[in-house]
Parts: structure tokens; sequence; C-alpha cells
């Protein structure tokens, strides 16, 4: 339930909000032509076209659209946190990587960056492969495991899909907790009522103080 | 950057919480129809030179059109996201949405909720035997007829089925009908009590 409204059920889907955000990742490019009058969108220059052999950051569904190729008018590099230095360090021990810092996205995006075929595009997808790997017995065993306890330290290492992976383990737990109690057939407030009923009452306690 | 207002869009509804609906952000809307505008408007001019031969504009075509495109998809996003915070609040808070969700809706999709519910309506009305059957009825499974509540708030007086009419005041309980008190409980009116 909690899952509802934090990540969409299918994160390919053409309105999903977090594929959207995850494709606004930087990606850092070079021009191979001149563009002419889009000088705006390099904000180093006053140039009214952006030259040839110009480097600049690109989101990534400029660059993926852009994409073509030999013949294409950019050519991607790929981004900091997925080259080798980074690929290290996930490698060494991928459980004190603060992925959340490192872009909330990190596998959404790192797997559409596997589509752009750079030069070290199984190196890329390899790391993310182990780097959840290695990731996922704490996640389970930190969701599973913790009932009513602050986690938020835990929690803020993760990525987007770990943290919802989290939140449905932690969901799980509660829902049999409530089983074992026989909470479960109890009629409760729907979450959304009580959710608004919460927001309301704060907001006229702070206009009355 | 391009498509830059249209990620605001995004950013906004990202950051709301269930059980809320920001305002619907018409300004910023049109900010990006007028960009996607422009766009258009200078690849339509530029389009011009391409055909002459002049193969170097293509490139600034190509990247225009992918914000246009882009631009596009933000958009539709945000319209289909809110139209689904919408659609679940139906089945949440009942046919009835609360007056600050209402307010920060725009006309059109306050139009699609009428319709939305119109439709529901006339299926649930349609299923089941004669009377129909109410959906939103019965979300666990029953275990008995009867159960007993208790206010949580003033409510005023409720008539039961068998014509009785009973007072919900604040802290009093009752022993009612599951079905009729069911969606009492589910707005948070009243509180379920299981022995």
């Amino acid at each position: 339930m909690a899952a509802n409204f934090t990540l969409d059920s299918n994160p390919d889907s053409y309105f999903s909000l977090d594929d959207i955000l995850a494709s606004q990742e930087k990606v850092p490019c070079t021009f191979n032509t001149q563009v002419s009058n889009m000088g705006y969108m390099d904000q180093s220059t006053t140039d009214t076209n952006i030259v040839s052999g110009t480097k600049l950051e690109l989101p990534f569904w400029l660059a993926k659209s852009l994409d073509r190729g030999s013949r294409s008018i950019i050519n991607i590099d790929t981004p900091k946190n997925y080259k080798e230095v980074y690929r290290q360090i996930f490698t060494a021990d991928p459980n004190v990587v603060d992925l959340h810092k490192l872009g909330p996205y990190f596998y959404l995006f790192g797997g559409k960056l596997i589509s752009l075929h750079l030069p070290d595009n199984d190196d890329i997808a390899s790391v993310l492969l182990k780097t959840f790997q290695g990731r996922f017995r704490r996640i389970m065993d930190g969701s599973q495991n913790t009932l009513n306890v602050d986690l938020t330290s835990q929690v803020s290492l993760l990525d987007e899909q770990e943290r919802l992976l989290f939140s449905a383990g932690q969901q799980g737990l509660h829902d049999f907790q409530k089983w074992e109690t026989r909470e479960s057939e109890k009629l409760s407030t729907s979450t959304m009522v009580a959710n608004h009923r919460k927001r309301k009452r704060f907001v006229l306690s702070s206009k009355s103080s | 950057m391009l498509a830059e207002k249209a990620l605001d869009l995004i950013r906004e509804l990202k950051r709301t919480s269930g059980g809320t609906l920001p305002p619907f952000n018409e300004d910023k809307i049109r900010q990006v129809l007028e960009e996607v505008q422009t766009l258009f408007e200078q690849n339509r001019d530029t389009a011009k030179y391409a055909a002459e031969g002049q193969h170097d504009v293509l490139a600034a075509i190509q990247l225009r059109h992918a914000g246009i495109q882009r631009n596009k998809r933000c958009l539709l996003a945000y319209l289909y996201n809110r139209l689904e915070n919408i659609r679940r609040m139906r089945w949440e808070f009942g046919s009835v949405l609360p007056a600050d969700v209402k307010y920060n809706m725009c006309e059109h999709e306050v139009q699609w909720f009428n319709q939305y519910n119109r439709l529901l309506a006339n299926y649930m009305r349609s299923i089941g035997e004669s009377g129909g059957l109410d959906l939103t009825q019965d979300m666990k499974p029953p275990k008995s007829l009867y159960v007993l509540v208790r206010c949580l708030m003033d409510h005023g007086e409720f008539e039961t089925q068998d014509g009785t009419v009973i007072l919900l005041k604040k802290n009093s309980q009752h022993y009612l009908m599951r079905s009729e008190c069911e969606h009492l409980i589910r707005q948070g009116v009243l509180e379920h009590i299981v022995q």
C-alpha cells in the first residue's frame, strides 16, 4: 500500500515519474559538429553557436536521442560515477557506499547507460549486478528483522529502487505482525484519509499559532 | 537548458505525499507550452535551409526536436499522474472529495472526476443481483454481521436501515451493522473495536 504513491509499478512506462527523473541524470558529451544558434545551452560562453569540440554535460534523454552511432553529432563518455575508479570502490565493498548520494537512481540510470553502447559497457553491467548482489543481503536483513526501530541511517544510503525493496520488506513484516495479533481483521481508517487529516491538522495548528 | 521547466513539474509531483493533491500549476504549464512553441517555430524556420541543402543546421534541428519530445513527455506524465492520484482518491475518500483537494483541481480534472464517478456508479449498479454491488465495501473479508465501534468525533445523527436514529457522539460506543458503518470507519469517524 505504501508503495502506491512513492514509486510507480512499472519504471519503464512513458508516464513514470521515476523514469523521467532518472533520465535527467547528466552524461558528459563532446560535440563533433557545430550546432548553430544553440549556444545558450553552454553557459560558459556567449557564442551563438555550439562549436565543434565543445564539452557539455547533457541530460541522458538528450544524449540518447542524439546518439546515432559513428555518424552521431556527439561523442558520449562514461559518467564519473560509473568509471573505473568508482567501479573499483563498488567492487571492494558495496555496502559502505552511499548510493543515494551517487545519483538517487543508481541502478535505473545505470541500466539506461547500457543502452548507449559505451566502450566499457560490459564492466558497467557486471558492476551494477555485483553491487546489488553485495547489498541485497543487508537490505533484506534490515527490512525483515527490525520492527519499530529508527533505520534512517541505513535507509539514507539506499538508492531509490533499494528503498522500494526495503519498504516492501517492512510492509510485509508489519502485515505479518498484524496477522499474529489478529489485527488484520480489524477495519481501519484508510491511510490516505489519515494522511490528509494529519496534514489538515498541521495547517490548522500553524494558522492559529 | 532545454525542458528545465517541465522537469520542475515532475519534481513537484514527486515531492507530494499521499492524501494530498498539489495545486494545478497552470502557470508553469503555459511556460512549457511556450517553450515548445518557440522550439517548434525555430525548427520550422531552419527546416527551410535544410531543404535547400544546408546540412549544418540538421544538428540543431535534432537537438530542438528532442527538447520538444521531452517537454511533451513531462507534460503528459504530469497530467496522467495527477489523474491517477485523483482516481485513487475516489476509492479512498468516496464520491465526495475533501474541499481542499477539490480546490486544487483544474476544471478539466473536475469534469473527469465527475464522469469517472458516474461511470463507477453505473457499473456498480449494473452488477450483482437487484440493487447492484458496492465495490468499495468489504475491502477486508467480513467475519460477522455486526461490529462494535467507537466514535472518534462528533458526527451527528445517523439513521440505520431499520429506522432507528442513533447519535454518533465522541467516545460513545455502538453495535452496528458492518455494511452500514464500514465507510464511516474508512473515513476515520468510527473506530472498529476487536474483542
